[in-house]
């Protein structure tokens, strides 16, 4: 047990966490508000704002209906009045309605208006497969928004994380969209969907200060640190990813991105030039996604220093599968494949 | 395809198809016009459900005589007529240059707003100035009844060196915090549920101004507005919901959004909003209806949809030709006339105008719009040199410039040096 978990730092796990940051964050702000379909009384289908209601009353944590466009438009004129609205949209694949209101209205606003009027909004949506969710309830889509101008894209991957990175958000006088990987809001996952699942109790990510802190925003956190290849992720696969580099006894470096917009490029540079070798994992589609954009920029800035072409892990260029989930996830073996690619040379 | 089955009548598709097309002589006399004064007006804090046949009639008070009649008379002084009289002529001299500013090729896009003034300056005037406007592009009226400087609008519209938005929108999407005017988006109908969130955000606040919105006919047929009617409703949000029903929406007319079916107040009653269908050429009538929605917003009653009845007598913009599709006759032939005439006539009929002050009116608007546009072009017209410096165009995306842009915007400077621009 480490020196904070003596000291009396709570365990949280990420649900637990993340309902902290807005907690915490609603009582510094009367102005901030969380809403979305079912996320009022009842808390959210995931728990994420679970007893808000009760501590801050109907007006700033409600219900709202089940019309994605709205609740972004609605927030986005709360926002312009002066409130900081933390809407919710249930499952990120729910969130396409709402496109134009985040495309073309939430990140376009403050260039329009020349500063006149902002959106001040960060929008939390559970993300990722892994949960049998089928094809409604498990896309990845934040290559959608990283192509967009004028909006953030955070996704955390430890419940210390996920606290700090929500508050950064909230604070932050532009648009966010915090996507949440729903595979691990009770526990790091290996990969291996058929061992027992574990909690986040013995995560050191797991002690949770109860209080206000931020983790900034463009910051990449080296999970790992090794010379072998530098490996690129962000949500659950970097559980999946340092699981499998363990198993395999690979001396690879981590580098969980935590936000892809904006991104830390300079972590990004810094490893891959020592490592010489690049690989980058995520569960979202293969084409255009936002490993596309990671491995241009890598060629970019150290073409020269590679030694092996840049590897994609990711999900194929289908609708996510029901039953053939773990076939499509970017798990272990898939993983462990491409390492030994990258690495035979 | 598989063979249709014998035993069944044929089914068709009914594809709707105005009443005229360019060549043909335009008749109205079957669009249904009730007398001036015949529609009751309801207490504000009557339930939405008690007054259905006011989606459906025409609330009007300026008579074919001139007069006000009626329940809904607003009963306004001679100055705030003479007010609202010149706010609308504004409107109209202020067009008329800005549009032929774009023929003689100084600016890229215009929109008029000809024959609906009453729409924006009436609503304007019947709201506290401190009210909420989240408007289309066709309500520039709003503005000009505010007392926003007609420079900095053509500024906007030159997209010159003095543009309050940096050259960053197309001419005409004006934003003004300080004016109660939102930025206005090109998008149809996203403002519509903004408007209801500022709304409810003002609720929630204990504040007492309200918010209103507009926009077209065609664009009611968006999922914003039905998702921003779902949002007012459910949270009586204190918030008017205007649907300016100009018959056209570029080249389709308004029966593509559903008004051979019925009315566009109507789509209240099914979200038990209280709906009101105005004469929207009639200002006195936009102007009591406003203030009859604004009264119940304020004393949390809930939303209002009103449906303005006018028509678009020019074209959608100034990259749109109406001959190609529409009658030529039809803006003349509109039964509802001129909102400009019938306020002007309703002044010289209660003896508190005549033709000379008219004459002398419409110069005093077209001077000053004359000398807004000299001063203006002075920060220059649009292409001519005189636009933002080019490394703004990094500025404001964020609050701050991250690296990606920093690294962008330098290339460019680099790239430009290099070529010698």
């Amino acid at each position: 047990m480490s020196d904070a978990a003596q000291a009396g730092t709570p365990r949280m796990n990420m649900i637990q966490a993340i309902n902290s940051a807005m907690d915490v964050m609603m009582e510094r702000d009367p102005n901030m508000v969380v809403m979305g379909e079912d996320v009022g009384y009842f808390g959210g289908v995931f728990r994420a704002t679970a007893g808000l209601q009760a501590k801050y009353g109907k007006t700033r944590a409600f219900d709202t209906p089940i019309t994605e466009i709205g609740i972004i438009g609605v927030a986005i004129g709360m926002g312009a009045y002066g409130l900081r609205p933390v809407p919710e949209i249930q499952f990120a694949d729910y969130i396409y309605p709402a496109l134009d209101q985040l495309v073309s209205e939430a990140a376009r606003l403050r260039y329009r208006s020349n500063g006149d009027f902002t959106s001040p909004i960060t929008v939390r949506s559970p993300y990722g497969g892994g949960i049998f969710g089928g094809q409604t309830h498990s896309q990845s889509p934040e290559g959608i928004f990283t192509h967009v101008s004028g909006i953030k894209t955070v996704i955390p991957s430890t419940p210390y994380d996920a606290k700090g990175l929500l508050i950064a958000a909230i604070e932050d006088n532009d648009p966010v969209l915090f996507l949440e990987p729903k595979r691990i809001y009770n526990g790091p996952f290996d990969g291996h969907y058929d061992r027992p699942a574990r909690n986040w109790t013995a995560h050191p990510a797991s002690e949770v200060p109860a209080g206000h802190y931020r983790v900034e925003l463009g910051k990449a956190a080296t999970v790992r640190e090794g010379e072998a290849v530098t490996i690129l992720c962000y949500g659950t696969m970097v559980h999946v990813v340092a699981s499998t580099v363990e198993e395999m006894g690979v001396d690879a470096e981590i580098i969980d991105l935590r936000t892809l917009v904006p991104l830390d490029i300079d972590a990004i540079e810094a490893s891959v030039k020592k490592t010489g070798r690049c690989m980058i994992v995520h569960e979202a589609t293969r084409t255009s996604g936002f490993g596309a954009e990671l491995a241009a920029l890598v060629q970019e800035r150290c073409f020269y220093h590679l030694e092996a072409p840049i590897e994609r892990v990711t999900g194929f260029d289908t609708p996510y599968p029901h039953s053939l989930e773990w076939a499509y996830f970017p798990g272990p073996v898939r993983i462990g494949e491409a390492l030994k690619k990258i690495l035979k040379d | 395809m598989d063979a249709p089955r014998a035993n069944l009548p044929p089914l068709s598709l009914h594809v709707p198809e105005p009443k005229f097309r360019p060549g043909d002589e335009a008749d109205f006399s079957d669009v249904d016009v009730p007398p001036a004064g015949s529609a009751r007006r309801p207490d504000t804090a009557d339930k939405a459900d008690s007054f259905h046949e006011l989606a459906y009639t025409l609330i009007r008070v300026l008579d074919d005589a001139g007069q006000a009649v009626g329940p809904w008379n607003p009963r306004l002084d001679a100055d705030a007529l003479r007010k609202m009289l010149r706010s609308m002529a504004l409107t109209r001299a202020f067009d008329e240059r800005m549009f032929r500013a774009q023929r003689q090729g100084k600016t890229s896009f215009y929109m008029k707003s000809t024959g609906e003034e009453a729409v924006s300056v009436a609503a304007t005037m019947a709201m506290a100035s401190d009210d909420m406007c989240f408007p289309s592009y066709r309500q520039q009226g709003i503005l000009l009844t505010r007392g926003y400087p007609l420079v900095d609008m053509m500024n906007q519209i030159y997209s010159n060196s003095a543009d309050p938005l940096q050259g960053r929108q197309l001419p005409i999407m004006y934003s003004s915090k300080d004016y109660g005017f939102f930025s206005i988006s090109g998008n149809l109908t996203t403002q519509y549920p903004q408007a209801v969130g500022w709304a409810m955000a003002s609720a929630a606040k204990g504040d007492t101004r309200i918010a209103a919105t507009w926009c077209g006919d065609g664009s009611t047929a968006e999922g914003d507005f039905h998702s921003a009617m779902i949002f007012a409703t459910v949270y009586k949000a204190p918030v008017i919901l205007n649907v300016v029903n100009n018959q056209w929406a570029i080249s389709s007319f308004s029966g593509f959004a559903g008004a051979e079916a019925t009315t566009f107040a109507a789509r209240a009653i099914g979200y038990g909003i209280a709906g009101l269908r105005v004469d929207g050429n009639d200002a006195l009538a936009v102007y009591a209806a406003t203030q009859w929605a604004a009264e119940r917003a304020r004393t949390n009653q809930g939303p209002t949809l009103i449906e303005h009845f006018t028509y678009r007598t020019e074209g959608h913009s100034t990259s749109d030709d109406p001959t190609a599709y529409r009658s030529a006759g039809e803006p003349t032939a509109w039964p509802l006339g001129d909102p400009i005439r019938r306020l002007k006539d309703h002044l010289v009929a209660i003896g508190e105008w005549d033709e000379e002050r008219q004459a002398a009116m419409d110069r005093e608007c077209a001077e000053e719009v004359k000398r807004a546009q000299k001063e203006a072009e002075k920060n220059g017209i649009l292409g001519h040199g005189m636009h933002q410096p080019f490394e703004t165009m990094f500025e404001g995306v964020f609050e701050d410039i991250p690296w990606h842009l920093k690294e962008q915007q330098q290339q460019m400077i680099a790239e430009r040096k290099a070529a010698g621009i």
